[in-house]
Parts: structure tokens; sequence; C-alpha cells
């Protein structure tokens, strides 16, 4: 396909650009420490989030607001899964981390737990968290496991956006409940629903998590509920509707932010706390709308939803 | 070991062998599943691959074809039918149909392509039509390979066949994924391990299936040039 010779000189150009790239990463931090590792940060705060969109634009809201108010703040966003950026925020090479309570919880901090309810879970985060962490205020929007139905379910059935999963219990008998096959074992799962809510399904498909399948077989009529995931953008474009869990069957995954204590100021924390109080699950679905669906910037949908909200960093 | 002495308790256990969840009941999903993807593969696969045998027509083309079409990700193409199709009969089928095309179409076209010219010829001479030489020199001369084509089809659907439990069907894929999902190893490598036995199963019956269909005179040939 290439001649030869401007292929040979696209490698030497390749190789140029990679071993320049490789001086440029030696050249900010002495070679003979791990990377992966992480700098010490004395004083700086460095706002990171896990690798999946949501939790970027939790950190990108973050990061605006207390922009706003003075703060000097380093984005290092994308970090990867809990696993990596856990341990950056325990020594403070990370300070600011957009967190859900419930799996914070049962992932990093005691995997016995059986917390559920918000309260719960984050009494116990606050007893067990190690000493150099804290969280702050929660909000009230989850991204949480729920049981949701189509909008024309909703209404044949008299269920509104304030039903509860409860509610399901004079259909049950006549539904298919589908979901990740774990369901059916988990004592969350069907087990769950019936010793929450008394409800017993007619029967089970095992499907995907909250995926293509799960919501092809929903609005398609192969099952009546499903597992969906409470800020799936799916949600809104086609029509569906999430079931209240009052009784915290799926344990509570308030968003929270994790934060370094040392790092703490009272404009810090009285800013972020702010923000809890103004995000809900139904703001939180429709920005993650905004982002998966209709490919919005992160910048503008956070500065957007600031503004809606009179949070400072709003535009 | 580990994974046999775990297979062998979950399959030996008599409660597995029982009702609509039992291993017999699920094996014949599976090749349910399997049988019919094979057959959809062959309907389509061998007449092509005869066809394009005899002519040459297109015969890059396709062959090229099959071969790239082998790179098809077959778990990708079924939520991908999900998708497009929800929940039919064709949503299982065209992928596992899909991966049987091509070993029975590159075979089908190889083993009609590669009859020796001199005997086309002859057959021509002794005044038979094309459709003659294709029927009585070239297919059945073709057929050692045309049956390979379709063992090898055969092995790749059963043992793909697990895919279907990902859109809650049945087949043995149900114990893998449920398995899965409930932490239960012994399940898993029981339902891979009554799988891996159904494929060596399939293989014997094609050897069978063989010895059938190839004519006496190539069976013949084959032992006097061993």
């Amino acid at each position: 396909m290439f001649p030869a010779r401007s292929l040979r000189r696209g490698v030497v150009l390749g190789m140029a650009v990679t071993a320049s790239l490789a001086l440029a990463a030696c050249g900010s931090s002495s070679p003979s420490k791990n990377p992966l590792s992480g700098g010490s940060s004395a004083g700086k705060i460095v706002i990171g989030s896990a690798n999946f969109p949501e939790d970027e634009l939790l950190a990108e809201i973050y990061s605006l607001a207390l922009t706003a108010k003075g703060v000097k703040v380093t984005d290092k966003f994308n970090i990867g899964a809990r696993e990596v950026y856990y341990p950056q925020v325990k020594k403070g090479a990370v300070t600011i981390v957009p967190e859900y309570n419930g799996t914070l919880l049962t992932v990093e901090v005691d995997k016995t737990s059986t917390a559920a309810t918000t309260s719960q879970v984050d009494a116990a985060l606050k007893a067990d968290l190690p000493s150099t962490m804290e969280v702050l205020n929660p909000s009230t929007a989850q991204d949480s496991d729920s049981v949701t139905v189509t909008q024309a379910f909703a209404t044949a059935h008299h269920l509104t956006s304030s039903s509860s999963i409860g509610d399901l219990k004079p259909f049950a008998a006549s539904m298919v409940f589908g979901g990740p096959s774990e369901l059916q074992t988990r004592s969350d799962g069907l087990a769950g629903f019936k010793k929450d809510y008394g409800l017993t399904f007619k029967g089970f498909d095992a499907l995907d998590e909250s995926g293509p399948i799960t919501l092809k077989a929903l609005t398609t009529g192969k099952v009546q509920a499903a597992d969906v995931f409470s800020t799936t953008p799916q949600i809104i474009t086609d029509h569906l509707v999430s079931l209240a869990d009052p009784k915290f069957n799926f344990a509570a995954q308030n968003v929270i932010p994790l934060v370094y204590k040392k790092a703490m100021t009272p404009t810090i924390i009285s800013t972020l706390n702010a923000i809890s109080a103004k995000l809900n699950t139904a703001g939180l679905l429709a920005m993650d709308k905004a982002i998966g669906v209709d490919h919005d910037s992160y910048p503008a949908v956070a500065a957007g939803w600031l503004k809606t909200e009179g949070l400072p960093g709003g535009s | 070991m580990s994974f046999l002495h775990f297979a062998w308790s979950w399959v030996s256990s008599s409660q597995h062998w029982q009702g609509s969840g039992g291993v017999p009941h699920r094996v014949l999903e599976h090749l349910g599943y399997s049988g019919l993807s094979l057959l959809v593969g062959a309907l389509i696969a061998v007449p092509l691959g005869v066809w394009i045998g005899h002519t040459g027509r297109g015969r890059l083309f396709v062959v090229n074809l099959a071969n790239v079409w082998r790179a098809i990700p077959t778990l990708g193409l079924l939520t991908l039918m999900v998708v497009l199709l929800g929940f039919s009969a064709l949503t299982w089928l065209i992928p596992l149909t899909v991966l049987a095309i091509p070993p029975i179409l590159v075979n089908a076209y190889e083993g009609v392509a590669g009859v020796d010219p001199d005997l086309k010829d002859a057959a021509l001479g002794m005044g038979m039509t094309q459709w003659q030489v294709l029927r009585k020199v070239e297919v059945p001369l073709a057929t050692p390979l045309i049956v390979l084509g379709l063992r090898t089809a055969a092995i790749f659907v059963v043992s793909t066949a697990t895919i279907a439990a990902q859109i809650a069907l049945g087949g043995l894929g149900r114990y893998i994924i449920d398995g899965l999902a409930s932490n239960d190893y012994a399940e898993v490598a029981g339902g891979a391990l009554v799988v891996v036995v159904l494929a060596l199963l399939v293989q014997l019956l094609f050897v069978g299936l063989r010895r059938l269909v190839v004519p006496a005179g190539l069976r013949a040939q084959a032992r006097a040039s061993r």
C-alpha cells in the first residue's frame, strides 16, 4: 500500500514522538517513583471521578461550583474504578470524589454491612471510614436498581411516578419480571420483593443489567416490569416509570461527596452541601440524558444545572 | 482437576436431571436451537458453495466474504438483533446461522472446485449435461468436504448456542449464566461439561453420517491410498 520509504519515515516519526512523550513524562517526577502511586498534594484540591459518564458529570459540577467560590481546584476526572481512586483519596492525592453511599460502603468500607436506608448507610460510613476521609451530606439523587414499568402500563394500572413497588401487588400474579439472573437468588431480588412488598411475580426472565436487552424486553412487553438503574437515560426516551422503593429493598445509592478530611475548608464543605441539597434523581436523570442521548458537553450540562438551581458556577 | 471435580459433583446430582430446568430438557432445547440454525445455514451455504464451485462465478468475492464473516462476534450480533427485532425466533436464529455459514460455504465450494477437471471433461464427453455433471460427478466427489464443513459448523453452533440464555431462553447456557450470576461454580462447570460432551457426541454423529453419505468408491479409494 504505502511506498516503503514513506512507511519508514512514518515509523521514525512515531518513534520520535513516543520518545519525547516518555521524556516529558519522566521530567515531571523522579523516574524511580511508581507513576501509579500518585504524588503528594499538600493543600491542593484535586477533584477526581470514576470512569463513567455520570460520575464525571458530578465531578464537573463540584469543580465549577468550587471554582466560582474562589477555590483553586485541579480536575482529575475519569481516573478508573473505585479500586483505583479510593486509595488515592485515602492518602490525599485526590481530595474530592462524587460517590454513591451504598456501594462505597459495601465495596470498600464494610463488605458485610446490611445497612439499607440512606441514614443507615451514612451512619455506617461515618463510623467505619478510615480516619483520613469523610463523607459530606448526601443528596436525594440515587443511581440504584429500581423496579421500572412502561408509562403505558403505569397509566393502564393507575400508577404514577410516586407509586411504590408495593402498588404492583394486585397485578403481580400476571406479570413477568425481568432483570439480571442473580436477582433470582439474591436477597434483594425476588425474595426481597416478596418479603418487603408481598409481591410474587408470575415469572422471571433472566436479562442483562439494565442494558439494551432489558430495555427492549420491557418496551416490547416481553416483561411487564424490569430492574432498570434509576438514572438510565432511556427512562426518559422510552417513557418508563421507576417505582419508589420506600422500604429500601435495594440498598440506598445516594450521590455523596467522599473527601480527604485535612483538605476541607468551611467554604468547600458549604458549597458541596449546597449542591447535595439541590440534587435529586430526576435532575440527575435529565443531565444523564443530555450527555448520553443528546451528546451535550459535560461543562455545558453541569453549568446549566448549577444555573437552574441558583448555585455558584452556573452559566 | 478442580474443574472436573466441581463439574462432576454437579452433573452427578440427580436433582439436576429432573423437570424443565433439568439436563435432559436443557439438552433438547440446546439441540433445538443448534439443529435449526445448522439446517438453515446448510440450506443457504451448501447450494451456494456448490454453485460457485461449479461455475467459478463470484468465487473470490464469496470466499473472502465468508472469511471476513467469521469475524462477526456472535454475542454482539445477538444484542443487535434484540435491539432491531425484539424477541422472536429470528433473534437467536440469525446470529447462530451467521456462525454456521462460513465453514459450510467454504468447504462446499472447495469440494466442488477441487474435482479433477479431467473427470468433468470425461463426463461431458460421455454426453452428460452440466446439471448431470454437477449431480453425478461433482457433488458425490465433494461429499467428504461438504460433510466436513457441516461438522465444523455443528461444533461452532453447539458450543455457541449457550448465548440463547442471554435473552432469557433455555438451553445449556442457562446453567453457565445463572451459575455465574449466583457465584455457583459447580453449576457453571457442570453446564460447561455437558456442552463439551454434547459437542463430542455431535462430532461422532457426523463421523457416522460421513460413512452413510460418502460414496463407497471414494471410501475404497481412501482406504487404498492409506
